[in-house]
């Protein structure tokens, strides 16, 4: 440190340290190091299997989800002890790869949780959903896989969150409708918000500011999204052990 | 307070109000134990009931090709802790007659009281009837609610029922219906209860599918807490070509509450299919972190998913 200089210190949105989690003997996430900065959008790629998910669900805290070691921090708080509506509270949300199917439940309710004057109109509009059509429509089986993706993203949009969590926020879209998936994530953040993009889907990923590679629960290669792409696309992990990676191409 | 007053004072907590009894475009009977407190018919629909010791006896005629536009209300109740009341109807929906009943049973201060229902519904060829049952008890529980009725669905007839008891704790309760269908009539059985402390429910549902293309659909949503029981039992029998039937049960269990769900299809025809799911556990987890996840507490998320079940 140079003496007489002023440094500010910016702490990252999202601390990830070490973060193991086993189930039995395997460990599906293997001291796991990630960082995420406020209003980042981060995209995460992997093959199936590689820890995604998991990552996803033990960042919310759902139940069974609890590390054997490792430290995550949000905004400088001890993510970990907190229980799952508590990190809701903190900003913190988590949009389901297969969203849950609410019986008796309307769409206007599902997009005003907790926040009854607030107005759901904009949010359909932005994930491309007619209101008239859908406010008064209940968030149940009758609707399709895209029609309730895109009610999630409308869900996570309308709380505003500090970092939304998206797994696979695009699966089941038709084409001609992933530009409303990409506005709501380039909204989250002009929001203030950031995001953790975990996706298959290149066209998504390359809106991301940074991305990072997952393979065995690690994460093996990190940076500007289109090297990343480039680097998951056309090969195959076949061994993560250690410091060794090994890789053939396909 | 009056008898009639101290029963339509809980109108509301089943959907109406007491002005409905002021409207003479509305038809509504009141019966309060075995008395009858007030009623009025309007054009088409003939009331013929009496008052005996044992119970309030009659039947109820609406008719030919006549659609009654406003609900029929039919408040029964008891406006005292203790007491019972039987109530013996014949309901006949003539050919191509269409009407709704509301039907109110109310037991706001009830301790330990009785109350019996026992009814006969013929719905006439291309008629429609709308019944929908909803009940109110207070906090006591001590009931005994015994209502049973069977139900013929005549050609191209419709029958939608709808029974609900989501306020107060009620006690014991024991539905039985049975409900035959005619070629190409369709019957639609819906019922939701939350049961609280020591309740105790039995409902039999049974739809017979005796007509060509007939339909029927038994829909049933318990919500039990504390140390409440259900016994949920739906039966679909198919008989005749083209026939349709499903049988969907789901029970929420919280508590030390315990549940039994037994769904059975009978097919006596080959080109006839029913079908069945039943569900009994917890709140889905899944819907219950959803809603956590945006900010919900667990009681708040629990409490959401099942207003929405009951609704």
């Amino acid at each position: 440190m140079v003496e007489g200089a002023w440094y500010v210190v910016i702490s990252p949105l999202l601390g990830i340290r070490d973060l193991t989690f086993r189930v039995s003997d395997q460990k599906i996430l293997d001291r796991l190091d990630l960082t995420i900065q406020p209003r980042e959008i981060h995209a995460l790629l992997g093959a199936n299997g590689s820890g995604k998910t998991t990552l996803a669900y033990l960042l919310m805290g759902c139940d069974g989800y609890v590390p054997a070691a490792g430290t995550v921090t949000f905004e400088g708080a001890d993510l970990l002890s907190l229980k799952m509506h508590e990190r809701a509270k903190l900003g913190l949300t988590l949009a389901w790869q297969e969203p849950a199917r609410f019986e008796g439940i309307t769409v206007r309710e599902y997009l005003t949780l907790g926040r009854s004057n607030s107005n759901p109109e904009p949010m359909l509009v932005q994930v491309g959903l007619d209101p008239d059509r859908y406010l008064d429509r209940r968030v149940d089986k009758a609707l399709s896989g895209g029609e309730r993706h895109r009610i999630e993203l409308a869900s996570v949009l309308s709380i505003e969150p500090t970092l939304a969590i998206l797994d696979e926020p695009a699966a089941g879209i038709d084409m001609l409708s992933i530009n409303h998936i990409i506005n709501v994530i380039r909204t989250i953040k002009e929001n203030g918000g950031a995001v953790l993009l975990i996706t298959h889907q290149e066209e998504v990923a390359a809106i991301a500011d940074s991305a990072s590679q997952l393979c065995n629960g690690r994460i093996i290669f990190s940076g500007d999204p289109a090297h990343v792409i480039q680097h998951f696309r056309g090969r195959t992990c076949v061994r993560c052990d250690g410091e060794v990676y090994g890789y053939v191409r396909t | 307070m009056s008898e009639l007053e101290e029963l339509t004072r809980v109108l509301p907590m089943v959907g109406a109000e007491s002005t409905i009894l002021d409207d003479e475009r509305i038809a509504h009977v009141v019966g309060q134990g075995h008395h009858i407190l007030s009623r009025r018919s309007v054009p088409g629909l003939r009331l013929d009931l009496e008052e005996t010791p044992e119970a309030i006896v009659g039947k109820m005629t609406i008719q030919a090709g006549v659609t009654i536009a406003q609900p029929i209300h039919m408040c029964f109740g008891l406006a005292h802790p203790t007491g019972s009341q039987r109530i013996q109807i014949d309901v006949f929906v003539e050919e191509r007659a269409t009407a709704r009943v509301l039907s109110h049973c109310l037991f706001p201060v009830a301790t330990e009281a009785e109350h019996r229902m026992q009814a006969m519904i013929d719905i006439g060829p291309g008629a429609s009837l709308t019944y929908t049952e909803g009940h109110y008890h207070g906090p006591h529980g001590g009931m005994l609610v015994i209502p049973h009725a069977t139900v013929k669905i005549g050609k191209g007839a419709r029958y939608f029922s709808d029974f609900s008891l989501l306020s107060g704790s009620v006690g014991s309760l024991d539905i039985d219906y049975l409900v035959e269908v005619e070629e190409d009539g369709i019957a639609e059985l819906t019922a939701k209860i939350f049961a609280h402390k020591t309740d105790r429910i039995a409902l039999k549902e049974t739809v017979v599918l005796r007509g060509e293309r007939s339909r029927g659909l038994i829909k049933t949503r318990v919500v039990l807490e504390d140390n409440a029981l259900a016994e949920i039992t739906g039966i679909t029998e198919a008989h005749a070509k083209g026939a349709r039937g499903h049988v969907d049960c789901m029970e929420i269990v919280q508590g030390q509450a315990q549940a039994s769900a037994i769904p059975i299809v009978r097919v006596f025809h080959p080109e006839a299919k029913v079908t069945h799911e039943a569900a009994i556990g917890s709140v889905d987890k899944k819907e219950l972190e959803t809603l956590m996840a945006r900010g919900l507490s667990p009681e708040q998320a629990v409490e959401m998913i099942v207003s929405g079940i009951l609704r």
